[in-house]
């Protein structure tokens, strides 16, 4: 049998502690590479566009002046955006997901939805922005307007708000509806006033997720059409429109021929990321405070 | 009130059949309200169905439109795209060029820093540096593409003009390296999520037999591990094909049939974008181009997301 060699062995292993050491730093930078890159985003899109970020700018309409442009439209666009969004989703959102965790037998129709709603979630966005343009925009002939967007908007971001609400219904202990069954609740009943109210914060948490996925979205509306026109305020959700992410892509458009509409663009992501980052904040507040732990 | 321990059992028990007839009564709406929401919520849940059929249904009548005009083969073969040229010709090389470029130059910068992110998160760092990192990642991921689209253009692009001096204003290469950076948190947060899934026993095997950390991790982490990080790479390269406005912003619309990354190659996203920007009138061929466009980027995605799935669904099977 050979004999261990201890000395090989101690003059192997100062190499290797060290190759250890060094790749370890290395597995480091590649993390802080990211961080690196997210500093320098946001330290170049605020030193760009602070400059134009003020009330006039927040509050006044488009223009084709760089100096006198304000983003008031595209904000309203957004906020009737969500108007639309936020309901449909919840709505198609949460059913769909009580169907599948309470009422659909395991079998192919469940399993089939499932797989349906996980290969929706990876198609890409300008796919749906078809989907719109063809069927919301054309066939039903509702053109460029909030709804059409809206709805378009809602079928994207609906399987994430399925998903969630999934795992919040299915995070939920059976002792707790089965004490309501326990009490002679239906089952309508039981969900009603038991699995909802309690599933509500990872539920919302979720679809806060998914609107702020919503907001941020360009490419569905490039496709439906939303033009780079000036238009009035938009009023309701008949009514033609733009938003944040548009405003952004029309001014970076503009600013290879001047220079000024980069600062409009980095003003309006300032605009846009602060709206994420309340959306988000808000998102991770409810999932703290009201989350039942069980 | 309903009392229980009454001494007067009479008197209760008429009122409970009165009770028991109140309610058998509202049990009769109740029941229907009962049998109607499992159907009303089959209805809403279908929905989900019936919008993939919606999509495959417009598709695929629109490339059948398509393929009546320009044949199949030429579609699929042509190096030329010139929607708009008197003489007009359908090649989707070029697109496919674009794409599979940018998504290439965005997996090799996403691909070995995610992995090696991953590793580090899972395997060195420590539960409170995972607990700072990990969300400060997931920001990245969080940002709008169009955000990434307007750092690519601005920023990267003539930075990298002064390092690259042939670099055209619009370019595959800086889109390509935005993406990158944009599905690095999806890599890392994927690819730890598949290195945390293998036993420990395992892996505590590997080092009390006096292996350092990196030999775990190069000879029992990854080889574990491994098709949940191929998973991701997969789920990552369709992102990349999927991802629109990055590229449409950077990299400009000329249909170049290339491999020269410093010049500006256009995507099937962005073609999309370029024709429906451009008002194509319906019932042109121009027009339903765009829909055998989106046909094969659906295509594309799809499979891929579906082989991401069955890989990954492999691995958890292994312990």
């Amino acid at each position: 049998m050979q004999q261990v060699n201890e000395r090989k062995i101690t003059r192997r292993m100062n190499i290797r502690i060290l190759r250890n050491d060094i790749s370890k730093y290395i597995f480091l930078l590649s993390t802080l590479f990211g961080l690196a890159v997210l500093s320098i985003l946001i330290y170049r899109i605020f030193s760009e566009g602070v400059g134009s970020f003020n009330l006039d700018f927040l509050t006044g309409k488009l223009s084709t002046q760089p100096e006198r442009a304000g983003i008031m439209g595209a904000i309203l666009g957004t906020a009737w955006l969500m108007f639309v969004v936020a309901p449909v989703t919840m709505f198609l959102g949460v059913g769909t997901a009580i169907y599948l965790e309470l009422y659909a037998k395991k079998g192919f129709l469940q399993s089939f939805i499932q797989t349906n709603i996980a290969n929706l979630a990876g198609v890409p966005s300008i796919v749906y922005g078809i989907l719109g343009l063809t069927v919301f925009a054309r066939a039903m002939d509702f053109g460029n307007i909030v709804l059409a967007g809206g709805l378009t908007m809602s079928l994207l971001i609906l399987p994430i708000v399925i998903v969630a609400s999934q795992e919040a219904i299915r995070a939920i202990p059976s002792t707790l509806s089965e004490a309501s069954y326990g009490m002679g609740a239906t089952k309508w009943q039981t969900i009603q006033n038991i699995i909802l109210p309690v599933a509500l914060p990872g539920i919302l948490t979720g679809a806060i997720l998914a609107l702020s996925r919503a907001i941020g979205e360009t490419a569905p509306l490039v496709v439906i059409g939303i033009p780079a026109l000036l238009i009035p305020f938009p009023d309701g959700i008949f009514d033609k429109f733009t938003v944040l992410p548009m405003q952004i892509y029309y001014w970076t458009l503009d600013s290879a021929l001047l220079a000024e509409y980069a600062n409009l663009a980095a003003a309006t992501i300032i605009v846009l990321l602060i709206a994420l980052f309340i959306l988000n904040s808000t998102a991770i507040m409810i999932r703290n405070k009201f989350q039942h732990k069980f | 009130m309903l009392n229980i321990n009454s001494n007067v059992p009479q008197k209760n028990d008429v009122r409970i059949r009165e009770l028991i007839e109140e309610k058998r009564q509202s049990r009769n709406f109740k029941g229907i309200v009962e049998k109607l929401i499992p159907s009303f919520l089959l209805v809403i849940a279908t929905l989900s169905i019936l919008t993939t059929a919606g999509i495959v249904y417009t598709l695929l009548s629109e490339t059948v439109q398509f393929f009546k005009r320009v044949p199949f083969l030429d579609f699929f073969t042509g190096t030329a795209l010139k929607p708009l040229s008197q003489t007009p010709e359908f090649g989707i090389l070029p697109l496919l060029m674009g794409t599979i470029t940018s998504s290439l130059i965005a997996m090799v910068v996403a691909g070995p820093i995610g992995l090696m992110a991953a590793i580090y998160l899972s395997q060195y760092a420590s539960e409170r540096v995972r607990k700072v990192f990990k969300p400060l990642l997931e920001i990245l991921a969080g940002i709008p593409t169009i955000v990434y689209g307007f750092f690519a253009f601005t920023f990267v692009t003539p930075l990298l003009r002064t390092l690259i001096p042939g670099l055209e204003a619009t370019n595959i290469l800086s889109p390509g390296i935005v993406m990158g950076v944009m599905i690095i948190p999806m890599i890392a947060s994927l690819s730890e999520d598949a290195m945390s899934s293998v036993p420990s026993s395992i892996r505590e095997g590997a080092l009390a037999l006096g292996s350092t950390k990196l030999e775990v991790t190069k000879k029992v982490i990854i080889p574990a591990a491994l098709s949940g990080i191929i998973a991701s790479f997969v789920l990552g390269i369709s992102r990349a094909i999927g991802e629109t406005m990055i590229v449409t912003i950077a990299s400009g619309s000329t249909k170049n049939f290339t491999f020269d990354i410093t010049q500006s190659m256009q995507t099937m996203t962005a073609y999309i974008v370029e024709v429906t920007g451009g008002d194509a009138p319906a019932g042109s061929t121009v027009y339903y181009s765009l829909y055998a466009v989106a046909m094969t980027l659906f295509i594309f995605t799809l499979l891929m997301n579906i082989g991401a799935r069955k890989i990954s669904r492999k691995f958890r099977e292994e312990y």
